[in-house]
């Protein structure tokens, strides 16, 4: 490995710690801020608990010391390997975090690769025929989609399919009352649809709109011209020519809608009471619950990091004009 | 240098007009014609250099015969490719097969292919002999092949563009602009190359503001002036001096020329939005009387054709 290579990489690294270190910092001071006692939050408003016993919940969370002090214990614990306890599921925050990214990265997967082929294709197609009917019917579709709440949007596919038509389940990522081992992928599956397809909905537009856009740039480009110019017809000259230039601009757009997508994941999974890793920190907020807050935010923010990076890499491995003036300079 | 009697020539463009749909800020629409009455003929086997200054639409009339113009271009008047009508279906047909392109600069060439794969068109196995032939005929390495647009050297761009266009088999050839930026030598092997397609019975259109290059290799040049051809004469007649050539402008380009006394021409050529109703010229003219506010037409005159009332 060159020395380039490697002083990109500690970069890299550095600019990924200072990002998670404010993070933390920026998360805790929100928690800590907000108008919710934990514990109240914890042994509930209306129980009649004595103040002896809530200083004893207290002083096992460790919410009796001083903001700064909490603050520091958590880093060092963390340094350490240890994400602290979640108070909202008297688990290891690790444990939830793994436990909800897994049913969140079905969720955000499927989203995802749907929105991104979906977007593409609309994009493609209306940057194609530009000016048409079906041009003006995808643009004003991604505009109202665009313009749309996830939340609003899922409301209404909820109350569409799930309750009028009653095709999909109304809530959870599997049927209620059985056993995690006995749901099938089927049901998994059937579960998975209409969340995902909100959340994909609103990446659609993005690029789509984009797609268009950067097409329309191809088509009236010299290149194209050239390619006419050579016979080329159309659907080929874009197939050869079209596709490959707008390819690496979405690619990266794609990988960098990321945080769009953690986002959307979390209206999306409240409105369908998925079990996800939105939820959770839905579920931490409400709660006061500091250190699932924190560990939650540290991995989204390594989540986008990482989208943005992968779009990075791989526009340098893709396009020419980066990837040969690195190997030959 | 007129057609033999009896031969229809190649390429036979007759009172072309290309005029482009306009909005302006207001979004009124209005009308830009940026090509008027233009008339020129190809014979088989000869170069025919179209000349004149930038802005006075020699790219737009190669693009208009391939039938490229963008969609807010109306063209009228008449086309003809051997005889027959050159409608934008035969455009399609003929587009890369009988008339190829040669364009400007590198920007022609797609970003992210290979220059080797692009010279072929996708065309696989058949044609890399054939590239690899046309390479190395105009001097580009092997590794060229390989290499993205952006590596090229505007030299190597252009040679490469040729390339294209020798590798197609065409029997007109479009040549926008070849030369600029490349070295004297170079320049002059690839006007070599022209001729030699020429004589093997091919038809190029050379388009340039370089008139001494054209009159060099050219069998014919068109004088373009404000979107319309003002004369075309024999390319010895740019050569043989001030007397042979019919008009004025063409006159004046003649002047303007280093070894002829580098006497520049005041005044600037017609915006096509704002175009005079008779002669383009008028403006610049000093041979110009209230005649020349007519309609002119292009006349022969000396074996030559002319748009000038008073041309003699
Ligand atoms: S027509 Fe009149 S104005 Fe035009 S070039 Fe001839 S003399 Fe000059």
């Amino acid at each position: 490995m060159s020395k380039n290579a490697l002083l990109h990489i500690g970069w890299t690294l550095l600019r990924l710690s200072s990002l998670l270190v404010a993070v933390s910092i920026l998360a805790f001071g929100l928690v800590i801020s907000s108008p919710i006692d934990p514990v109240d939050a914890y042994v509930g408003s209306e129980s009649g608990v004595s103040q002896e016993q809530r200083q004893n919940v207290a002083a096992y969370w460790g919410l009796d010391k001083p903001p700064g002090e909490r603050y520091f214990i958590w880093a060092r614990n963390m340094l350490a390997g240890d994400m602290g306890t979640s108070i909202t599921y008297r688990l290891p925050v690790s444990q939830v975090i793994a436990e909800r990214f897994q049913t969140s990265l079905a969720l955000m997967g499927t989203a995802w690769v749907l929105s991104g082929l979906l977007g593409f294709i609309l994009g493609v197609v209306a940057g194609v025929y530009r000016g048409s009917v079906l041009d003006r019917g995808i643009k004003t579709f991604c505009l109202i989609l665009s313009s749309t709440p996830a939340f609003w949007l899922g409301l209404l596919l909820l109350t569409l399919f799930a309750v009028r038509l009653e095709w999909f389940p109304i809530a959870l990522a599997a049927p209620i009352g059985k056993l995690s081992g006995e749901v099938t992928l089927g049901e998994r599956i059937h579960h998975l649809i209409l969340p995902s397809l909100t959340l994909s909905i609103t990446g659609v537009a993005a690029i789509a709109l984009h797609t268009r856009q950067k097409l329309i740039d191809v088509m009236a480009s010299d290149y194209m011209l050239f390619a006419y110019a050579r016979g080329e017809k159309k659907w080929p000259a874009v197939r050869r020519h079209g596709i490959r230039n707008i390819m690496l601009p979405a690619i990266t757009l794609q990988f960098a809608s990321f945080s769009e997508l953690f986002g959307g994941s979390v209206l999306a999974e409240q409105v369908f009471s998925y079990p996800g890793l939105g939820n959770a920190a839905t579920l931490a907020g409400l709660r006061g619950d500091a250190p699932l807050l924190l560990g939650i935010a540290l991995c989204s923010a390594v989540f986008v990091f990482t989208g943005n990076l992968l779009a990075n890499i791989i526009y340098c491995l893709v396009d020419p004009q980066i990837r040969e003036e690195r190997s030959h300079g | 240098m007129n057609p033999a009697p009896g031969q229809t020539p190649l390429l036979d463009v007759h009172d072309l007009s290309v005029t482009f749909r306009m909005y302006d800020k207001t979004l009124r629409q209005h009308n830009l014609q940026v090509i008027s009455e233009l008339s020129v003929t190809v014979n088989q086997g000869e170069i025919l250099a179209i000349a004149g200054s930038s802005g006075s639409g020699k790219s737009l009339l190669a693009h208009a015969v391939l039938g490229l113009l963008p969609a807010n271009a109306t063209v009228s008047g008449r086309m003809l490719y051997q005889g027959q009508e050159l409608t934008p279906s035969r455009q399609e047909q003929l587009r890369g097969k009988e008339i190829a392109l040669t364009p400007q600069a590198v920007t022609y060439l797609d970003p992210l292919l290979r220059v080797g794969d692009q010279v072929r068109g996708g065309n696989k196995t058949a044609a890399v002999t054939a590239q690899r032939e046309a390479f190395q005929r105009y001097d580009l390495q092997s590794e060229i092949e390989a290499m993205f647009p952006f590596q090229l050297s505007g030299g190597m761009a252009r040679r490469v563009l040729v390339s294209t266009a020798v590798l197609s088999g065409a029997r007109l050839i479009i040549a926008d602009e070849p030369t600029p930026g490349l070295g004297a030598d170079i320049a002059q092997d690839m006007m070599n190359t022209f001729r030699e397609l020429a004589d093997s019975g091919k038809s190029v259109i050379l388009i340039t503001h370089d008139i001494e290059l054209a009159c060099a290799i050219a069998d014919r040049v068109a004088i373009f002036y404000g979107g319309t051809t003002v004369e075309v004469a024999a390319a010895k007649d740019f050569t043989a001096g001030e007397a042979a050539l019919r008009h004025p402008y063409s006159k004046a380009l003649y002047r303007a020329l280093p070894q002829n006394g580098f006497r520049p021409l005041a005044g600037f050529q017609p915006y096509a939005g704002n175009l005079p109703t008779g002669c383009l010229f008028t403006a610049r003219c000093g041979l110009k009387t209230p005649e020349c506010n007519k309609k002119i037409p292009l006349r022969e005159l000396r074996g030559g054709s002319v748009r000038c009332v008073h041309a003699t």
